[in-house]
């Protein structure tokens, strides 16, 4: 091959391989940007004076000094929206029969959509759910239901051959010629007074416990249950795959058996997840009974059980891969062989067995089915160290399955959903990371 | 130490160079006292590889605190009968022994022989240097501290010791933290050699310990080899005939497995008795 030829080869995969690394990082900033940037909203958001009702109702915090003349403000401004209402249901009362049912159908409604937007209106009974306590708390949802209050949603199927379309119909020019119309016009113009919207900081949203399943608060319970199962799953899976790697490599004989055990461990890595879930409900929980029901502890198992044999496969690989020369110098001064595994071979190989427990660390965070019916529950508060042996606990994977499929109001609190998204993300790249960092500091130490 | 600086400059004057056999003509040495019986010795000892039998019958007596070296062509089982001695070949499943091997008069290969005292007992010095990736003082305490020594006065005592014996104190004590590997090739080579004088063994054991070394740093471990004689009883594998001289007493010479003469270095040398060995070092043949 003459030199020109071989230039050109080489330089045709040097652009390969930047045009690889380029595409894939353009991938993971595809995912990565709507993940932060939603993420992120959980905490840095345009809160409104319910926020800060709510704060200081639910969790004693904020200053109620300020608080007080902001209320007193947005209770100016939302009683001239109250009085209309007491006058138009003077108004309803002298009207006749007819028209009086057409109206009340109606004006039910718009009471609705009010108590969405600014919280219980004055004489409405204490409301049970917390959810109804207070008004929209964030001022994008705020925007919302001002809308559904102006306008009401209407479905277009006229037409059967094609799919039904919405349209809104003002709610206005339904009470055109009641005391009711300028209150729309009203709200529309002093929204911003009644809820006095600012920007807000919430950190509590990573270390409060949540409120009324997610509606407010935030998601600790969440962290604390995805922490406790992780570094559970790590305490029985470590040193465990660690000594079943030392055996595989530096004890067991080949043969039947041994060929047997080690396929029996690849096939182990390539199980899918929500099997592992169904063996820790049948084994851990219906037949050792290490709990009631479900409990971290049945968790940490379950999943400590999913990420064995990739431990096991990692500290074999990095056990291997310690030069054989290490072991001889070990021996030829007397070291016995096992005081040699553990002086010289592990210590060596550590970096390789960091690696691969750090990556199963991230996997049992992440991973949802093997906890559906081992361990986790959908809302709760934090447990305590001491629970951890009977009680479930909420988990970030799980929680955000079940925010986004099965929370009976879900679209109301996507903000929550995107959080958690984030932070189960960033647990996930911290450890990632740790383990890089981790990895380069012994390595440096071996090499010297 | 054992040895005056005028026998050690002696012992590296470079013998004339026009006859073949006049460069091995051996150095002037000291005496050594109170060696002399056999620290090892041989029976009909044979090695397999599975099969293969690698050693074949060698019958040797190796004389305590003397240098013995052992030479040969490529292949001739050398190293594997180096590493019968301290039982380094149980590493390798398929390897086993007949006749017989006593050090100090016991079966290396006894139903009784605690491999791990043994091998306490005769250190090994590899052909590659081998420091473990640990800082220079850890490498040298890891024999000491393996059998029990904990106390970190003694400790310091010990590995300052053993680097002064192995010539490389003065190199390395100002840097006794760093890591082993930061060394040169020949610096972890001595560095090996003061490992392994650590655990204070009988019998030093070298398997072409300068065969990955420069000449300087070839030097310094024959100077070693030297000061040790006398002390230790030494083993050294080589392929360079005159290193065999410059440092050995008494010398192997195997072929195939056989080992085809034992005789003392300067006799081996100037008078071999077999044919082949005198093939050999006259280097008729490679
Ligand atoms: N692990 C092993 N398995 C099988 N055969 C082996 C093994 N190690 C060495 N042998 C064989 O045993 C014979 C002697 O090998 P040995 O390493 O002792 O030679 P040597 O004299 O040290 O050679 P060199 O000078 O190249 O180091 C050779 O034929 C070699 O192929
Ligand atoms: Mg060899």
């Amino acid at each position: 091959m003459n030199i020109g030829t071989r230039k050109i080869l080489d330089r045709s995969f040097t652009a390969l391989g930047i045009g690889s690394i380029v595409v894939m990082a353009m991938a993971l900033l595809i995912v990565l940007v709507p993940i932060v940037t939603n993420g992120i909203s959980a905490v840095f958001f345009t809160g409104t004076v319910e926020h800060r009702k709510m704060l200081l109702h639910e969790f004693k915090r904020g200053g109620s000094e300020t608080l007080t003349s902001e209320i007193a403000t947005s209770d100016r401004y939302r009683s001239k929206v109250y009085d209309m209402l007491t006058r138009f249901e003077t108004e309803l009362d002298k009207m006749e029969p007819e028209k009086k049912r057409e109206y009340k159908e109606k004006y039910s409604q718009v009471k609705t959509a009010l108590q969405a937007l600014l919280g219980p209106l004055p004489g409405d009974p204490a409301p049970m759910l917390t959810r109804f306590k207070y008004g929209q708390t964030r001022w994008e949802k705020a925007e919302e239901k001002v809308h559904d209050l102006l306008y009401e949603s209407k479905w277009d199927n006229s037409d059967p051959n094609v799919m039904s379309k919405e349209y809104f119909v003002s709610r206005a020019l339904g009470f055109q010629g009641t005391s009711l119309a300028p209150m729309f016009p009203y709200v529309s113009e002093n929204l911003e007074n009644m809820l006095i919207p600012g920007f807000t900081v919430y950190w509590g949203f990573i270390t409060d416990s949540s409120v009324d399943s997610h509606f407010f608060g935030g998601i600790w319970p969440e962290i604390q249950g995805t922490f406790f199962l992780a570094v559970g799953a790590m305490l029985f899976a470590f040193p465990l795959g660690v000594i079943a790697a030392v055996y595989f490599t530096e004890y067991a004989k080949p043969g039947f058996f041994n060929s047997l055990l080690r396929s029996a461990n690849s096939t182990l890595a390539g199980v899918p997840s929500i099997v592992f879930g169904m063996f820790g409900l049948a084994f851990f929980i219906n037949t050792l009974k290490v709990s009631e029901s479900k409990s971290v502890l049945a968790g940490a198992l379950t999943l400590a059980i999913m990420i064995l044999p990739t431990i096991i496969r990692a500290a074999e690989e990095a056990i291997l891969a310690v030069p054989k020369t290490y072991r001889e110098a070990s021996l030829s001064l007397g070291s016995t062989k096992w005081n040699t595994i553990a002086t010289v071979i592990l210590p060596a190989a550590l970096p390789g067995i960091l690696t691969g427990g750090v990556i199963s660390l991230g996997r049992a965070a992440g991973e949802t089915a093997p906890i559906i019916f081992t361990a986790a529950v959908s809302v709760g508060s934090a447990i305590g160290l001491a629970d951890v042996f009977s009680s479930p606990t909420p988990a970030l994977s799980w929680n955000i399955y079940n925010l986004a499929s099965e929370h009976e109001a879900a679209s109301q609190i996507r903000h929550v959903q995107y959080g958690m998204v984030l932070a189960l993300v960033s647990v996930v790249l911290l450890l990632n990371l740790s383990a890089i960092v981790l990895r380069a500091r012994i390595s440096k130490k071996l090499k010297g | 130490m054992l040895m005056t600086a005028d026998a050690r400059e002696s012992s590296h004057s470079a013998p004339a160079q026009k006859a073949k056999r006049d460069i091995y003509l051996p150095p002037a040495r000291k005496t050594v006292t109170g060696g002399g019986t056999a620290h090892i010795s041989a029976k009909e000892f044979s090695v397999y590889y599975g099969e293969f039998e690698a050693v074949k019958k060698v019958s040797a007596d190796i004389l305590s605190k003397y240098v013995t070296a052992i030479i040969g062509p490529s292949g001739c089982g050398k190293s594997t009968f180096l590493r019968a001695i301290n039982r380094m070949n149980d590493l390798i499943p398929s390897c086993h022994t007949s006749g017989t091997l006593l050090f100090d008069g016991d079966d290396i290969y006894g139903k009784f022989t605690d491999e791990v005292l043994l091998r306490k007992k005769v250190g090994m010095v590899f052909q590659k240097p081998n420091p473990f990736p640990k800082s220079i003082f850890d490498n040298i305490a890891y024999g000491p501290r393996l059998h029990g020594m904990n106390d970190k006065k003694q400790l310091m005592e010990i590995v300052e010791r053993s680097l002064r014996k192995a010539a490389i104190w003065d190199e390395v004590c100002d840097r006794l933290d760093k890591n082993a590997l930061g060394l040169s090739g020949g610096q972890q080579q001595r560095l090996c050699v003061a490992r392994t004088l650590a655990v204070e063994p009988e019998v030093l054991l070298l398997d072409e310990p300068t065969s990955a070394l420069d000449p300087k740093a070839t030097a310094k471990i024959e100077d070693l080899i030297q000061e040790l004689r006398g002390s230790y009883t030494i083993m050294i594998v080589t392929h360079n005939m005159q290193q065999a001289s410059r440092v050995s007493d008494s010398t192997l010479f195997f072929y195939e497995g056989v080992l085809v003469e034992h005789a003392p270095t300067a006799q081996l040398f100037t008078n071999p008795k077999d044919p082949i060995t005198e093939d050999y070092i006259t280097g008729r043949f490679s």
